[in-house]
């Protein structure tokens, strides 16, 4: 696989990835992977409210696929997303981990240990500190890693815990965090 | 040649390496389950276990059974629900337990139990349905500690409330009350939903078919195992079914890009029930 973006989320993600993600064209050449907290019993209909907006294609991940380029992939419902060192991606019932299932840390964390310097993570908006460990094993294993300016998030908490963690981060507003991605793709 | 962070390559060699002993001592085989997060609960266990390296765990685990016991709680995952997914135990109610009452006797085998609330939910659900007393239930997992928990049957008891709801949604037809009592903070099922169970050691990735079964349920667990132990988890599991028996997975599981989907049909989809074919 030619390196990957993983992406997480908390408290005002929804809103903040209704900014990005439209904004991918449709041979955008990385998959997208995306982890957002979202409650544990309901199956989150992420798909279906992304599908309209996006020029990307946009599914459920689903367990030892390989990620495609041009596809956006979400974490079911109570499920971590993790990424295999082969490059596909794997969901596991483990305990939840920051009190969250899908865990952030869990995607970034394997996503890194998977594709080193070939990935680029985004930390967006959120309310707890899930993430941040993530996304400074992404930037020590080489990997691009961005969080969106904590001045203008929704939710500040979340990525100011990233930047804590890991201060190289590249610091972006939400709308010109595609573009970026856009460059570095 | 240069590394750009020689570090975690050594982990992954040890880790490797670690799994291999496991393997050749004491016959647990986890070379074939999904890495990423073998890697995550092996740095689990490195730590809490006070080892500095996973090759000074390997040292101890060579030596010391007793280590055996501890790092099979970090390498297999114990987290389960009476009436997980409710949907899935309406769907078996609903839509495979009319099938089942055209056998006079039946066989059902729960793999990968864990502490067996999978199991007395469908103990529950047979009795509900009246065909508990013709069922031979096999309960079976690689996890001694848990195999020991499923057979004691005894959970905490601020987990009843969930398992209560769950059973109500899976189309109950009794209270949950009426088979367990609480003593403090536990609750104690009542022993006479085991009769009918057999417990045992069995792995699906070392160990072979168990007979003629007619509804097999195996949920999460294939997602721990990458795509070539699936494979023979399945394969096991179509050896092992009648004609026309059924097996139940997890929510997020299927056999849409398995070898073996040829050998079986979808019966509730959504539930991921399948029915293995005629021939
Ligand atoms: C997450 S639990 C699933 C419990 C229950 N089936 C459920 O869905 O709630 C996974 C179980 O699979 C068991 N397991 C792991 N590897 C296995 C193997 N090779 N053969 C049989 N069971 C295994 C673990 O010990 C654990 O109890």
């Amino acid at each position: 696989m030619n390196g990957a973006v993983v992406i997480g989320g908390s408290a005002g993600a929804v809103q903040a990835l209704l900014t990005l993600l439209p904004a991918l064209p449709a041979d955008f050449a990385r998959p997208v992977l995306i982890v957002v907290h979202v409650p544990p019993d309901h199956d989150h209909g992420l798909v279906t409210l992304f599908q309209a907006g996006c020029a990307m294609q946009v599914c459920e991940a689903e367990d030892k696929q390989v990620p495609e380029p041009g596809t956006i992939y979400f974490a079911p419902a109570n499920y971590h997303l993790l990424v295999e060192p082969d490059g596909s991606m794997a969901l596991s019932a483990d305990d939840p981990v920051n009190h969250s299932r899908p865990a952030i840390d869990l995607l970034l964390e394997s996503a890194a240990d998977a594709l080193r310097s070939r990935l680029i993570a985004v930390l967006l908006t959120g309310a707890n500190q899930d993430g941040a460990e993530g996304l400074r094993a992404v930037f020590r294993a080489g990997g691009a890693a961005i969080v969106e300016d904590p001045e203008t998030a929704r939710v500040p908490t979340m990525p100011a815990a990233g930047l804590a963690l890991c201060p190289e981060a590249t610091r972006l507003a939400i709308d010109a965090i595609a573009p970026y991605l856009l460059r570095l793709a | 040649m240069s590394k750009e962070t020689p570090e975690p390559d050594i982990d992954d060699i040890e880790i490797e390496l670690l799994l291999e002993a496991l393997f050749r001592r004491y016959h647990y085989d986890f070379r074939h389950y999904a890495r990423a997060s073998i890697k995550r609960r092996l740095i689990q266990a490195r730590g809490r276990l006070g080892m500095t390296s996973f090759s000074a765990l390997q040292e101890r685990l060579l030596r010391d059974p007793e280590m055996l016991a501890k790092l099979l709680n970090y390498l297999t995952v114990q987290v389960s629900e009476m009436f997980r997914d409710p949907s899935y135990f309406r769907a078996l109610r609903e839509k495979v337990i009319p099938h089942l009452r055209t056998y006079p006797s039946l066989k059902v085998w729960i793999a990968g139990c864990s502490n067996g609330e999978e199991v007395y939910s469908l103990a529950i659900l047979f009795r509900e349905e009246g065909l508990e007393q013709r069922t031979l239930f096999y309960a079976t997992d690689i996890n001694p500690k848990a195999l020991k928990a499923a057979e004691a049957g005894v959970y905490p008891l601020d987990q009843i409330r969930k398992f209560t709801e769950n059973h109500q949604k899976s189309g109950a037809r009794t209270s949950l009350s009426d088979y367990y009592v609480a003593d403090y903070d536990r609750a104690i099922f009542d022993s006479s939903l085991r009769a009918n169970v057999v417990f045992s050691d069995h792995s699906l990735a070392t160990d072979s078919v168990f007979a003629e079964m007619h509804l097999i349920s195996c949920r999460n667990v294939l997602i721990y195992f990458d795509r070539g132990l699936q494979e023979r988890a399945v394969g096991l599991f179509e050896e092992s079914l009648v004609r026309r028996g059924f097996l139940g997975l997890g929510r997020k599981e299927s056999l849409r890009f398995s070898d073996h989907a040829a050998g079986f049909s979808d019966f509730v989809r959504e539930e991921k029930i399948y029915q293995r074919r005629d021939r």
